[in-house]
């Protein structure tokens, strides 16, 4: 349904192009939950907003196509785009206080859609829209509520019932739980996931928070610095990541049972993106580089069915001088997810 | 000796057209004021030249309803106008300061009492109270005049240094400075004053450049003092002689153009200051509507 | 409601210090000047008329100051508002009846006129980021708000009034003219408002064409604009629902101070271009030393400007509606 390919995107900046997204692939089924992980700065949201096509000077895409249902949206123009916009794809954002129109009730600004895709009935507009307030649990009296008048949650809510307004077949979500409590995230993300099973729409999920998505997504996208660094089934990626970067998040994470194990994080900081690196860009902080880690770009190979980008990995492992031991695996204390109950799936 | 070019070739000044424009032109009338006798060689007040003569080689101006020199007049006068734009810029500015910082500082029923006070004053007409009250008072120096704009102009600005200092006043830094036992004058003129800084310049510029509009109003209106010859004054004379009527331009177009270009000097800088401090303000290149993955020709970011 | 209340109190308040600062004023001027003012007036006028006088500058009147403060207010609400020197023996009521209607009508209708222009031309610059208009308006308009109002009226009327001889440059109306309900005398009046109108217009559109382009262009950055994008609304639907309604918001609460500054210049133009309005009426009373009409005209000026924010604070709680629900 959605086939990224080679999408490239930079922005402008004062020393020279930053390249935020570079040469990125995947493709996403119709009615799957596809989670992209990854630390501020490495460009998931301009991932995200590049596929929306809502991105606005100074970021621009450099390469690469995205077919949504056969139409490449790269080379659309925006009258074309305005088409597919919110009836087949549709965004919801982070922060739903600065998402939302301050100036209009939620009612008005959900009829703005409507009304641009057709819809010109007022009695249609006004009981589809209470339709979807229904669906995730707020009163349609809340129709002629200003977002400054609703609660965090319910504005997210309200936020997602207007992403539902056409049943689109792809929701692009940024973030949406960060701004939320840690009780609210789990009860909006377990809401998400009930409507995904009602309507039947395809999700990609952008998140900086591992465990959140681990419990829901059926394939993850790890990202750094621009680019993917592995991209697979959750269960295969958390049972057993390939990535060195994958592999520091997860030990980030403690389990809530099992042994008490130290935390580790990831020393060091995400690499410049204004420059052209000609090497891994993780392994200033790579816990098992090799040599040729630092002159050679690696590619993003099949490993079964996980793609990585890491010399450690792949047919040409043993060329890079990879061994045996360099592959630390996470102790499989549990052979749970971290932070999942006994009865995950 | 480099480093100071280096400073002078890429400070945030110079890299803006608009704000080294502005600083070229406000330098040049500073040096008119500073040294209005190596410019201009007649004397501005001698009314003893033929009476509204034309531009020419001897009177690059052309001379007033008085005989006198129109180019003299316009380079002593430089003097009163920065004297009177700069010395009520300052007051009021400094004036604004304490009382926005203070107020947003000390909090409490003084916030409140000042910012009301502030309000007030803020709503009340400036140009018609300046005419009432220069009007009362028959003596109108330069003095007076900074005085009376003072008095008038401190308002606006006062209620947005309050607001940036209140957003300041919740830092590390004045905790720091409260826990060792100073005093609120001290932090307040010590610690945040100086955080405050490019805000205050940019709120000097602009009661400069209204000091200067201001002014010259007044004088224009008989207002200021008739013996002068500021730029206003220059005006005042010139209608008084019907000089637009009778077709001597020249006497009110050049005091004109004087203000207009100082006035213009003092907003390209506080409009370069506010790209300065507001990036999404600065400009942007061009980009081509339609995507191609050729890299879009950009035209050069003139600032 | 409780903003609009606020407001309301505040407008009772300003109001109330304009009036006493009008009280105050001549009797805190060194020199004493009213007391030669009243020496013009000495065998003139007498009874009500004098009295009004003698309250309003505190001269020659036997009563403490709150009782004068009192017989102030009370001569301000009745109309008494005393006599003319310049239009000897016109009482200033009569005599800023016949000036007001021009400067409503010239000054009200330049100044609503440069808002919604600049605000619009503002809004267009920053939504066209990069274009023509966005690389000529604001360099401009910063020059042309630095321009010193008469100076710009008195060059139209050079150019305009003068050279080309275009449009009338000199009073409300051609003096040959009898004011009456007839075309002719409109089509007269709209003709000597041309100029100053514009005059008017260009010095004052500046100011809100940059606020708007500026606030315009924040707003534009801001994650619902991007929401309505994504929604695949129209163009003009995003720039004006969207991005304008949020971002003309400060411009209605920043109109509110720049008034001070647009009566400072309709007082200029009036008196550049001989307009008959009460801007002109007031420098007139300067030059005459016509105290009465003088404060007369300053306290009216003030309370336009009052009444103006408080329309203002109204319209802003009326399109904000995050004002409606503040405590």
């Amino acid at each position: 349904m959605l086939e990224v390919s080679g999408l490239s995107v930079e922005y402008a900046g004062r020393k020279g192009p930053v390249h935020a997204v570079d040469d990125v692939s995947f493709s996403v089924g119709r009615g799957e939950f596809l989670a992209v992980v990854g630390e501020s700065g490495c460009g998931k949201s301009t991932l995200l907003f590049a596929i929306a096509r809502l991105l606005a000077p100074p970021a621009r895409i450099t390469g690469g196509s995205v077919t949504f249902e056969g139409h490449n949206l790269v080379t659309m123009t925006d009258k074309q785009l305005a088409n597919i916009r919110w009836q087949n794809l549709s965004v919801v954002m982070q922060s739903a206080m600065n998402a939302l129109n301050p100036v209009k009730s939620i009612g008005a600004q959900f009829a703005d859609a409507l009304a641009a895709h057709g819809m010109r009935s007022k009695k249609l507009i006004r009981s589809r829209s209470a339709e979807v307030l229904e669906l995730v649990g707020i009163d349609k009296a809340h129709l002629k509520s200003y977002p400054h008048q609703l609660s965090g949650g319910m504005r997210q809510r309200a936020m997602i019932a207007m992403a539902l307004l056409f049943t689109p077949d792809l929701v692009i979500m940024d973030e949406p739980t960060s701004a939320l409590d840690v009780v609210a995230q789990r009860s909006l993300m377990t809401q998400i996931k009930e409507l995904q099973a009602r309507l039947g729409f395809a999700i990609i999920f952008v998140t900086h928070d591992m465990s959140l998505v681990s419990h829901f997504s059926d394939r993850l996208m790890v990202m750094y610095a621009g680019q993917i660094a592995e991209l697979g089934t959750t269960r295969n990626i958390f049972d057993n990541p390939l990535h060195p970067y994958s592999r520091g998040l997860l030990e980030a994470f403690p389990g809530i049972r099992g042994p008490k194990a130290q935390l580790t994080g990831i020393p060091g900081s995400p690499p410049d993106l204004s420059v052209i690196h000609h090497a891994c860009r993780f392994s200033p902080r790579c816990p098992v580089k090799l040599d040729s880690c630092m002159t050679t770009i690696p590619a993003l190979v099949p490993v079964e069915d996980t793609q990585v980008r890491c010399l450690l990995n792949g047919a040409d492992a043993e060329n890079h001088g990879a061994h045996a031991e360099n592959h630390v695996r996470l102790p499989r204390t549990t052979g749970r997810l971290p932070g999942t109950r006994r009865s995950w799936r | 000796m480099n480093s100071v070019l280096r400073t002078l070739k890429s400070n945030p000044i110079t890299r803006s057209g608009k704000a080294t424009a502005g600083a070229i032109i406000l330098l040049v009338f500073i040096i008119l004021a500073l040294f209005p006798g190596l410019f201009a060689r007649k004397s501005p007040t001698a009314e003893i030249y033929t009476r509204n003569l034309p531009a020419s080689a001897q009177h690059l101006f052309g001379t007033t309803g008085l005989g006198q020199d129109v180019f003299a007049q316009a380079v002593y006068g430089t003097r009163d106008v920065l004297e009177i734009a700069l010395g009520a810029g300052l007051a009021s500015t400094l004036i604004a300061a304490l009382i926005g910082v203070t107020a947003a500082y000390l909090g409490g029923w003084i916030e409140n009492v000042l910012n009301l006070f502030t309000d007030i004053v803020l709503v009340i007409p400036l140009f018609p109270l300046l005419i009432v009250i220069s009007a009362y008072m028959h003596n109108s120096s330069n003095g007076v005049m900074i005085a009376v704009l003072t008095f008038t102009g401190w308002s606006y600005t006062a209620r947005q240094l309050r607001s940036q200092a209140l957003s300041l006043k919740n830092r590390d830094f004045l905790a720091a400075a409260k826990v060792r036992g100073e005093r609120a004058w001290y932090v307040i003129v010590v610690e945040i004053l100086p955080t405050m800084s490019s805000l205050l310049v940019a709120a000097f510029l602009t009661n400069g450049l209204y000091d200067v509009l201001f002014a010259s109003s007044l004088q224009f209106i008989g207002l200021g003092d008739p013996n002068s010859t500021a730029w206003g004054t220059m005006l005042y004379w010139a209608e008084n002689n019907e000089a637009l009527q009778a077709g001597y331009y020249l006497q009110a177009i050049v005091p004109g153009a004087a203000i207009a270009l100082l006035g213009a000097a003092f907003a390209l800088l506080n409009y370069a200051f506010d790209e300065i401090g507001n990036p999404a303000l600065r400009r942007v290149p061009v980009t081509r509507r339609r995507v191609s993955f050729r890299i879009a020709s950009r035209r050069l970011s003139r600032a | 409601m409780r903003y609009v209340l606020r407001r309301a109190g505040f407008f009772l308040l300003t109001l109330w210090a304009a009036v006493t600062l009008n009280f105050f004023l001549p009797r805190l001027m060194p020199g004493n000047p009213a007391v030669a003012m009243m020496a013009k007036f000495h065998g003139k006028i007498n009874g009500q008329a004098l009295t009004a006088l003698e309250t309003l500058f505190g001269v020659n009147t036997k009563e403490s100051l709150p009782a004068q403060y009192v017989d102030y207010l009370h001569d301000l609400v009745t109309g008494n508002w005393g006599t003319s020197l310049t239009f000897f023996p016109s009482p200033v009521s009569e005599v800023i009846r016949t000036g007001i209607f021009w400067t409503l009508g010239l000054v009200g209708v330049t100044t609503i006129l440069a808002f919604i222009l600049g605000t619009w031309v503002g809004a267009i610059a920053a939504w066209r980021r990069g274009s023509l208009i966005d690389s000529i308006a604001p360099p401009l308009l910063v020059i042309t708000s630095a321009i010193p109002y008469f100076w710009v009226g008195m060059m139209f009327i050079l150019i305009f009034g003068l050279k080309l001889q275009w449009l009338p440059w000199s009073g409300g109306s051609s003096i040959t003219d009898t004011p009456a309900l007839t075309l002719s005398y409109i089509g007269d009046v709209l003709q000597h408002a041309i100029l100053p109108s514009l005059a008017l217009l260009i010095t004052t559109i500046g100011g809100w064409t940059l606020t708007m382009r500026n606030n315009m262009v924040t707003t534009l950055a801001e994650d619902y604009v991007r929401m309505a994008r994504a929604k695949g609304l129209k163009s003009s639907r995003i720039m004006i629902d969207y991005a304008a309604r949020n971002a003309v918001l400060p411009n209605l609460t920043g109109f509110a101070m720049s008034l001070g500054f647009v009566v400072g210049g309709a007082i200029l133009i009036e008196y550049v271009f001989n307009y008959p309005g009460v801007g002109y009426m007031l420098l007139q009373a300067v030059q005459n030393e016509d105290y009465p009409l003088m404060q007369a005209l300053f306290l009216l000026i003030t309370i336009a400007v009052l009444v103006a924010i408080l329309l203002a604070d109204i319209a802003t709680a009326i399109f904000d509606p995050r004002t409606r629900s503040a405590r």
